[in-house]
């Protein structure tokens, strides 16, 4: 049994800065992540995001992960341990965790922070097992991190901001994009996201989805419907692409089943796309030490999950009587600046899905 | 329609657009940025104070087009690649036009490009002036353009052939 003080599970932004904030604090900070390097999601953003100066807007995912880890790289309390899945989260507070393979151990932390991101959700359609439709996430990560084209012309599902920002990005890696079509009747993502795609003349198709997918071995075609405002398909109107990729972007839900396993009370609230632990406003979870940030506690954005992870590791350090001087003035700004991201109209929809879950 | 095409109305172009008179003075900048977004760089960048986006950083941003100058750097820290400058003091019949451009093969001075419009769609050749892509620009490469007055609303990227 390995003993920690501070476990921290998932190497994403709100692990990061939760590591960063309870570091700092002076708590011994330990955080174990499946990959076999850090940034979480962020490692494939080649994008600039949004958001204000503190959570460095304008400046590309993949560069956030290089400020976050130098400023990690500062402290000499944080251990970190990659190519490590946490598999179980017991009662009596120990973890259970796999490296590698095969190698399986246990840790028993006095706190943990789970900031396990979340995943991609799936479409059902006829023949969607068919090799070249993949999920926005594996295709980015296939260009992005990898370097290898996923194939030469593409269909988007989705015009959320994923499937805007991965459609652009093929573009840039010289993949044609054919068409992003979305079940809603508006476009679900940032307007200038999908201003930038549509003046390279890709055509966002609203209301429309996919009937099916054809091919012998791998992907050939995709047969696309126009659907009414109750979401059936409309006959006759049915379009077919020549592509061989179909990207999947229907969104993303909360990747948690650690807490439900530990016993946290968890909610369905669909404001945060999918179930999330009930917590108090410190980012604890209902049982006692257990933390959550980032997307594991509702699908929002990089900028919202690294100031839930400075708050909820700022918090947990606290809890485990590593409460610093300024605790309150740095408690007010995490505080302050989630309140400023949330409160344009896509914060209205998060706010309202919180409210449910704060106790 | 907008926010079922992502393709803006004329309307809400023009909106955005600051009046002929500023445009034939100098340079200045266009910021289409139509609905509120939790983002502020544009602001954080300017040196002039001549974007505003305010306290609540979903505000949308308000360019004060006396202040600013058209010196392009709020283009390339724009996540969303919302900006671009105009410039009608050169000449009669042409206008120059700055534009964010992050693809390859990026043209060279000189070249004749394909201008397309905010549906991608092709409007008229241009000719690029310039292309500026230093270190501080952070892989969002400037393209100055020349085109025909009358294109001065419709032209927003451009098509580089080889
Ligand atoms: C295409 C795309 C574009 C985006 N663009 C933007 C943008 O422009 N601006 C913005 O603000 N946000 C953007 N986001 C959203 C942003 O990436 C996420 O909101 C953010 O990464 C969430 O951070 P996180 O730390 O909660 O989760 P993640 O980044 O998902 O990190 C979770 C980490 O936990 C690890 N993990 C999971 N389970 C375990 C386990 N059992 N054991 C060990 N480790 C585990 C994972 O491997 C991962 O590294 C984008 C997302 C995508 C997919
Ligand atoms: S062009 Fe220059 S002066 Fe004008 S708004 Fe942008 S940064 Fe400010
Ligand atoms: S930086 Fe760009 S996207 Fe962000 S508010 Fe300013 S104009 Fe809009």
């Amino acid at each position: 049994m390995k003993d920690a003080e501070l476990l921290i599970i998932g190497g994403g932004p709100a692990g990061l800065c939760a590591a960063i904030s309870a570091a700092e604090s002076g708590a011994r900070v330990c955080i174990v992540e499946r990959n076999k390097s850090l940034g979480g999601q962020l490692v494939k953003q080649t994008h600039m995001f949004f958001g204000s100066e503190k959570q460095y807007a304008s400046t590309r995912g993949i560069d956030i992960t290089n400020i976050l880890l130098n400023k990690l790289n500062s402290y000499n309390n944080v251990e970190i341990l990659t190519e490590t899945s946490v598999v179980g989260m017991f009662e009596d507070g120990v973890v259970s965790v796999v490296h590698k393979e095969d190698n399986y151990y246990k840790i028993k932390p006095k706190a943990v922070i789970v900031a396990t991101g979340a995943y991609e959700k799936s479409l059902a359609f006829p023949n969607n097992d068919l090799p070249g439709i993949y999920g926005a996430g594996a295709v980015q990560t296939l260009m992005n991190v990898h370097g290898v084209k996923p194939g030469e012309r593409v269909l988007m599902v989705g015009a959320g901001n994923i499937g805007l920002i991965v459609s652009y990005q093929l573009m840039q890696a010289g993949v044609e994009v054919v068409a992003i079509l979305d079940a809603a009747p508006k476009i679900g993502g940032y307007l200038v996201h999908a201003s930038k795609i549509r003046r390279m003349g890709v055509p966002i198709l609203t209301s429309h989805t996919v009937k099916e997918a054809v091919g012998k071995n791998y992907l050939e075609k995709a047969i696309i419907s126009e659907i009414d405002n109750k979401f059936q398909p409309i006959e006759g109107t049915e379009k077919e692409f020549d592509v061989d990729v179909m990207c999947i972007s229907v969104g993303l839900t909360p990747l948690n089943e650690m807490l439900a396993m530990r016993g946290c009370q968890m909610k369905y609230v669909s404001q945060l796309s999918g179930f999330v632990p009930v917590r108090n406003e410190n980012y604890e979870t209902t049982v006692e030490n257990v933390f959550a940030a980032g997307d594991a506690t509702g699908v929002e954005e990089a900028s919202a999950a690294m100031v839930e992870g400075y708050l909820a590791g700022i918090c947990a350090a606290a809890k485990i009587g590593y409460r610093p001087d300024n605790f309150d003035e740095r408690k007010n700004d995490y505080v302050k600046q989630l309140d400023d991201l949330r409160s344009g109209p896509v914060g209205k929809h998060i706010l309202a899905g919180i409210e449910q879950i704060v106790v | 329609m907008f926010e079922k095409t992502g393709i803006p109305s004329k309307e809400m172009i023009m909106e955005k657009f600051p009046s002929i008179d500023r445009i034939n003075k100098g340079p200045v900048a266009v910021v289409e940025c139509y609905k509120e977004i939790p983002c502020n760089p544009c602001q954080t960048a300017c040196k002039f104070d001549a974007i505003k986006v305010g306290e609540d950083i979903n505000n949308i941003p308000a360019l004060n087009s006396d202040n600013c100058t058209g010196c392009a750097i709020c283009l390339s820290k724009c996540p969303g690649l919302a900006i671009m400058v105009v410039d009608g003091s050169k000449s009669e019949t042409t206008v120059q036009i700055k534009i964010p451009y992050e693809f390859l093969p990026l043209p060279n001075a000189g070249d004749i490009v394909k201008g397309l419009d905010r549906e991608g769609k092709y409007i008229a050749d241009v000719k690029v002036i310039n292309v500026l892509n230093p270190k501080s620009f952070d892989r969002t490469p400037i393209i100055t353009l020349e085109a025909d007055r009358e294109f001065l609303y419709d032209i927003r990227n451009i098509k580089v052939v080889s």
